[in-house]
């Protein structure tokens, strides 16, 4: 790591105008404007106000299940051979994933301001389901965005979604994936603007989202901190997580930014391999560009045109990442790799069978790479991985992949 | 002067109004483009709005969506645009073309290349969907030293204090965009519009056209009695779309729809 980039001053980015270092900022339509600042004057407003944030604790320790375990992965740790894995169990939370910490936030900012509609993007379906409940729960309209490929892949999800009463539309433009979803749900909202609180399911897109996502997904890192002090009397060495828009990972990371021993990776959908051009890793195959609203790294063509993403996960088939890890890569704070579908789905297995854990595929390619870390450092030594989501979704997806027919 | 104030001050001479109608470039197929340009001109357009095709048209409706993958899958990237705009030249020197798109190809292009190539094309302004005047003040400098107006979208939920700052960024024309929603939304209200209107002309001596929205000769017309500019777009997009199987008529039909609105506002 770089020893001469303020850790102080990067740990409180964005700027006022939501600006990551180059990356961020608010790049999105006219219309759309009045609806972000007030979005950012609400939120701050908010976000300091003790109520609020009783309100918020509330939840997530009353109806998330919060704190999340920190799992020391024994079994794990013997079969690989190397440092200490401790697991991050999001996947323990209600709805079985970290997504709802942010939806949570979200929905009662959605309240606050009056809005009586919601809608929401997703790719695997974690996000949509995470803001189905949250707005059957607070008694909110819901319409959840998905590319019509995502329909078919998360099935289970989507059934999920109508029984708690959200209206799921099947995007069927460009590659019918999450960015269609995210392109479908901005139109929406520039039509519905006056009515309709946009849950924005990672920590990308326009500001103030980029930020008010990951302060709200913070409570990952805050916690794993603590634990990690309290069962091990020290701080972890190294920190692993999923990117796809990579709200699990910064909800980790943050937390950490100051603390320049503690290593952070985030693992990028290697899909058939970076090399074979069908993947998800636009930190590390991609260069900066503008979409969805915010300046990042992003996988697009040498004219400019968005490209098609392959992972073997919905939830990291996303051609951008949030604009604060394309930061952190740049001042070398934190480093970005990459695992492969084939990884993905060995530690998919592995993790199941030695420790009964099922881990959803987009957490498998952390603990992929968790795997190959641990075997590289020393005994003494710890990685918290973050387990953001549990594997029930993919089981239809492993079977196909194993040539079973449920 | 620019090609662009030149032709506002000659219509205002004139007492007659912009009508400033938007294809995408490289619709149905990429020889097609200059011809129909050609036809609209002489059917009545005074300037042109050419869209730059992008994989995520964010704020287009599904008509606009679907002539961007007509035109990609053509392969039409900026630098075709650009040649497009060059061929065009070739014949008709005086009418004011602007660019309309998404930033992502002009960032991956470069701000100074792209200046520079789109100026000496005869490019004579940008409209940049998702790039508002908050993130533009480079864009800006280097649009401008290369004499290219940049154009910058109002709309209804623009409040008065805003309207000021894109007033003072913008130059070429400002384009109120006529209703929450995207490219080719329902039908316009032609007195909402009038009155926000009052408000831009508080801060600016700049023309205004006005788009998304307008249909046919008979709105055309009634957005004329209020706007500098009449900007139309969709329903032009929709014709081009219904003969993709007859790219010999797309010229003539879709020129024809102009002639209509001309007649229409200068009667």
């Amino acid at each position: 790591m770089p020893t001469n980039i303020d850790l102080k001053a990067l740990s409180q980015l964005p700027d006022s105008k939501g600006h990551f270092g180059p990356y961020g900022g608010r790049f999105v339509s006219e219309t759309l404007m009045a609806a972000l600042k007030q979005l950012e004057e609400t939120y701050e407003k908010l976000w300091r106000d003790p109520a609020f944030q009783e309100e918020f604790d509330r939840d997530l320790a009353h109806y998330v299940g919060r704190p999340s375990p920190l799992y020391f992965a024994k079994h794990l740790t013997d079969k690989v051979g190397g440092a200490k894995i401790y697991l991050k169990r999001e996947d323990l939370n209600h709805t079985g994933a970290h997504k709802v910490n942010n939806t949570i936030g979200q929905a009662l900012l959605a309240k606050y301001t009056g809005k009586p509609r919601v809608i929401a993007e997703t790719g695997a379906g974690q996000h949509g389901v995470a803001s189905a409940t949250v707005a059957a729960r607070m008694g909110l309209e819901c319409q959840v965005y998905m590319g019509a490929e995502d329909v078919q892949r998360q099935a289970l999800n989507v059934y999920r979604m109508k029984l708690l009463g959200a209206e799921v539309i099947a995007v069927e433009s460009g590659t019918r994936t999450l960015k269609d979803a995210m392109n479908e749900a901005m139109r929406d909202w520039v039509t519905n603007v006056d009515d309709t609180f946009y849950i924005i399911g990672t920590a990308a897109g326009p500001h103030p989202y980029p930020k008010l996502v990951r302060d709200f997904q913070c409570i990952i890192g805050r916690e794993a901190r603590q634990q990690c002090l309290d069962q091990t009397g020290r701080l972890p060495d190294a920190l692993v997580a999923c990117v796809g828009g990579g709200s699990n990972a910064i909800g980790l990371f943050h937390p950490f930014i100051e603390d320049e021993n503690v290593k952070m990776y985030g693992v990028e959908a290697g899909g058939y391999g970076v090399e074979t051009g069908h993947h998800a890793a636009p930190l590390s195959a991609g260069a900066p560009g503008v979409l969805h609203g915010n300046r990042t790294y992003l996988m697009s063509d040498e004219a400019g045109q968005i490209v098609g993403t392959h992972s073997v996960s919905a939830g990291l088939d996303y051609p951008g990442v949030g604009p604060e890890h394309s930061f952190l890569k740049d001042t070398g704070r934190a480093e970005y790799v990459d695992a492969t579908d084939e990884e993905a789905m060995d530690a998919f297995r592995i993790l199941t069978r030695v420790e009964g854990i099922m881990p959803a595929l987009e957490s498998s390619h952390a603990v992929a790479y968790a795997m190959k870390l641990a075997k590289e450092m020393d005994k003494d030594q710890t990685i918290v991985v973050n387990l953001s989501g549990r594997g029930d979704k993919d089981i239809h997806t492993v079977a196909q992949i194993d040539g079973i027919n449920i | 002067m620019s090609r662009i104030s030149s032709s506002f001050e000659k219509l205002n001479a004139e007492g007659r109004k912009a009508l400033i109608p938007y294809v995408t470039a490289g619709d149905c197929s990429p020889e097609v483009t200059v011809p129909l340009l050609h036809a609209l001109v002489e059917a009545g357009a005074d300037i042109i709005e050419l869209g730059v095709p992008f994989s995520d048209p964010m704020a287009d409706g599904p008509v606009i969506q679907l002539a961007c993958e007509r035109a990609l899958a053509h392969g039409v990237r900026l630098s075709d645009v650009l040649d497009m705009v060059s061929e065009f030249r070739k014949t008709d020197a005086e009418t004011p073309l602007v660019l309309m798109g998404y930033l992502n190809p002009v960032e991956i292009m470069g701000y100074e290349n792209f200046a520079k190539n789109a100026s000496e094309a005869g490019v004579d302004g940008v409209l940049t969907v998702d790039l508002p005047p908050e993130e533009s003040d480079e864009f800006n400098q280097i649009m401008q030293a290369q004499g290219i107006d940049t154009i910058y979208l109002m709309a209804p939920t623009t409040e008065e204090e805003r309207v000021k700052y894109i007033c003072e960024n913008g130059s070429g024309y400002l384009y109120y965009v006529s209703v929450k929603g995207v490219t080719g939304s329902s039908a316009l209200d032609v007195q909402s519009v009038s009155d926000k209107l009052d408000i831009v002309r508080k801060y600016t001596d700049l023309p205004v056209g006005v788009g998304f929205g307008i249909k046919d000769a008979e709105s055309a017309s009634s957005v004329a009695e209020v706007a500098d500019g009449v900007i139309v777009g969709s329903v032009l997009v929709n014709k081009i779309a219904e003969l993709v199987k007859d790219k010999a008529q797309i010229a003539p039909q879709v020129s024809a729809i102009i002639k209509d609105m001309r007649t229409a506002m200068d009667s």
